[in-house]
This record gives structure tokens, sequence and C-alpha cells, in this order.
């Protein structure tokens, strides 16, 4: 993450490529967001495809949104923040995953 | 005496120690991901419960979807303008930076107001939060977010505030990068909710 250490240049040309790099992550995220809509307002596919399109666009969001709005790299200074970030992913995944799992298996078993 | 002493202190090193900002960013980027643990249990408690709906309303009966893209792209536009205000504000560039924080400021209020608007359409029709399992997870999810996005807004009004009246110092900068980081994590939320609570609701 180079919000902190990015020295405030003055220069035109750095203030032009932050925008620009700006505007490539609101593009995908307005494409990232339309598919899935799309997908569901218009009954287009089936209900497992349209399922997988949704999941598989939330992700890709979701990372599109992390490279460039959040600026999370793998550089000297971001590491951190990016390794803070996959460790709390691991701790969701066991989380949610986990719940989720002992929950509909002991639904499964009332029955 | 001594107050004033020290007081002179913490702003001689806020205003000189220049490593102060990134420790500042890490420990909030800390808190954040503290927050994405707390979210994920809500989000949790979403999906094991959406299904009891205790013979009432289901996610595929009162979700409108053209009203979440609405709230969707506001905050997704939210999301850019902010980018731009901090983006001049570290080019020091003072009006810019402000227009564009007003800019996120109407956006996000616009999508309180709408979500607030959804909360009470549903308690009215007699889908308040007590009425099932699947309803009091959806406003707990869903309430928690707002909740996060208005906090956002108040502090939002505050830096508007402060550069307005003290300009874009070093330590306004340091406020403003939380905020981004804050603003943009909303986002990626919200992401999740409309993904899993709307789009596969209605599914």
């Amino acid at each position: 993450m180079n919000l902190a250490h990015t020295t405030p240049g003055n220069t035109s040309e750095s203030l032009i490529a932050s925008v620009k790099s700006y505007l490539v992550g609101f593009l995908l995220s307005v494409i990232l967001t339309g598919i899935p809509f799309w997908a569901v307002m218009t009954h287009h596919f089936d209900k497992p495809i349209t399922l997988g399109i949704v999941l598989v666009t939330a992700i890709v969001q979701i990372v599109v949104h992390l490279k460039y709005f959040l600026h999370l790299d793998f550089s000297k200074e971001g590491r951190l923040n990016t390794f803070s970030f996959l460790f709390t992913t691991l701790i969701i995944v066991m989380v949610v995953g986990l719940s989720v799992w002992i929950i509909y298996a002991a639904n499964d078993l009332m029955m | 005496m001594s107050t004033a002493i020290s007081r002179d202190l913490y702003v001689e090193q806020a205003d000189e120690h220049h490593d102060t900002s990134g420790n500042t960013l890490l420990g909030f980027w800390l808190y954040l991901m503290t927050d994405c643990i707390l979210f994920a249990s809500v989000f949790a408690t979403y999906a094991v419960l959406f299904m009891n709906t205790d013979g009432g309303v289901s996610g595929k009966d009162i979700f409108e979807l053209n009203f979440v893209l609405i709230e969707t792209a506001a905050l997704l536009v939210s999301s850019i303008t902010f980018g731009l205000a901090l983006i001049y504000a570290k080019h020091q560039k003072r009006s810019a930076a402000l227009v564009w924080l007003m800019v996120t400021f109407v956006l996000g209020c616009v999508f309180i107001s709408m979500e607030v608007y959804e909360f009470h359409h549903l308690i009215e029709a007699g889908h308040g939060p007590q009425r099932s399992a699947f309803l009091s997870s959806f406003f707990a999810l869903v309430g928690l977010h707002g909740l996060h996005v208005t906090a956002g807004l108040i502090w939002m009004a505050i830096m508007m505030f402060e550069v307005g009246k003290t300009g874009l110092t070093k330590r306004s900068i340091t406020r403003l990068s939380c905020l981004s980081l804050f603003w943009h994590f909303l986002d990626i939320v919200w992401v999740c909710v409309f993904t899993v609570v709307y789009l596969l609701g209605v599914l």
C-alpha cells in the first residue's frame, strides 16, 4: 500500500497517473457490477450458471478494489498490510465456512 | 502550563516526524481487519438464518434489484470521487479536494437515505426485524454496514471542516488517507452485501 509512502509529488504527471489508475479500477468495477445484476435481472442463464457468474464477478471485483483503490501490493512498504489482510481472509474463511458447514450439517441431522 | 508545553511537543512531533503517518495508517488498517472479522461473523449469521422465514416473506418477495442497483452505483461512484479528493489533497490542491469531498459526501447521503427509505418501507409493511430470523439477520447485516457508512459521513464532514479551516497539513492528509481506507473498505463490504443478500436472495 503506497498511501503513506508516496511523497506528495507536485508534478502534474504523477497526478494524471494516479487519476488514471483510479479510473481503470472504477471502469472494471462498473463492468463487474453490471454483469451479475444483468445476469440475475434478465434470467438469461440457468440458475447454476448465474450463481457461478455472481460469485466469480464478486471475488474478482474485491480483488480489483484491493488493487486499485486500497493499493495493496507485495512491495516492501505494502507487504505488512497485504499479509495482515491475507491472514484476516484465512480467519474469515474459517469463521464463515465452518459456521455454515456445522449448522447446515446439524440441520440435516435434525430432519 | 505543562499541558501547553506537552501540546506544543505533540504538535512538533506530528509535524516533524515523517514516519508516523505510515504507522498511523498501518494501525488503522489493522483496525479495519478486525472490522472485517466483525462483518464476517454477521455474514455467517445471515448465511445460517436466511432460510428461516417463519412463514413470512423471503428475500425473493421483498428485494427490488433496480433500487439496489442505484444504491450500488451511488456507493461505487463515491469511491472514485473520494479517490480523486485524496489525490488532489496530496497534491495540495485544496479547493479541488474540497469539491470532490463534497461530491462524495452527497453520494454517501444518497446511499444512506435510500437505505433508510428501504428499511422504513419494510417495517411499515410489517416486515420488521422482529418478524423472522431471516429479517433479523437481514436488518443486522445491512444495518451494520449502514451504520459504518453513517460514521464515515460524519468523519467526512469533520474533515471538510478541518481542511477548510486549517488547510492541507500533513496531519489532515494522514487523516484523509485513513478515511480513504475506511471508505473503500466499506465499498468492498457492500460488494459482499449486494452479492450475498440481494443477488443470491433473488436468484
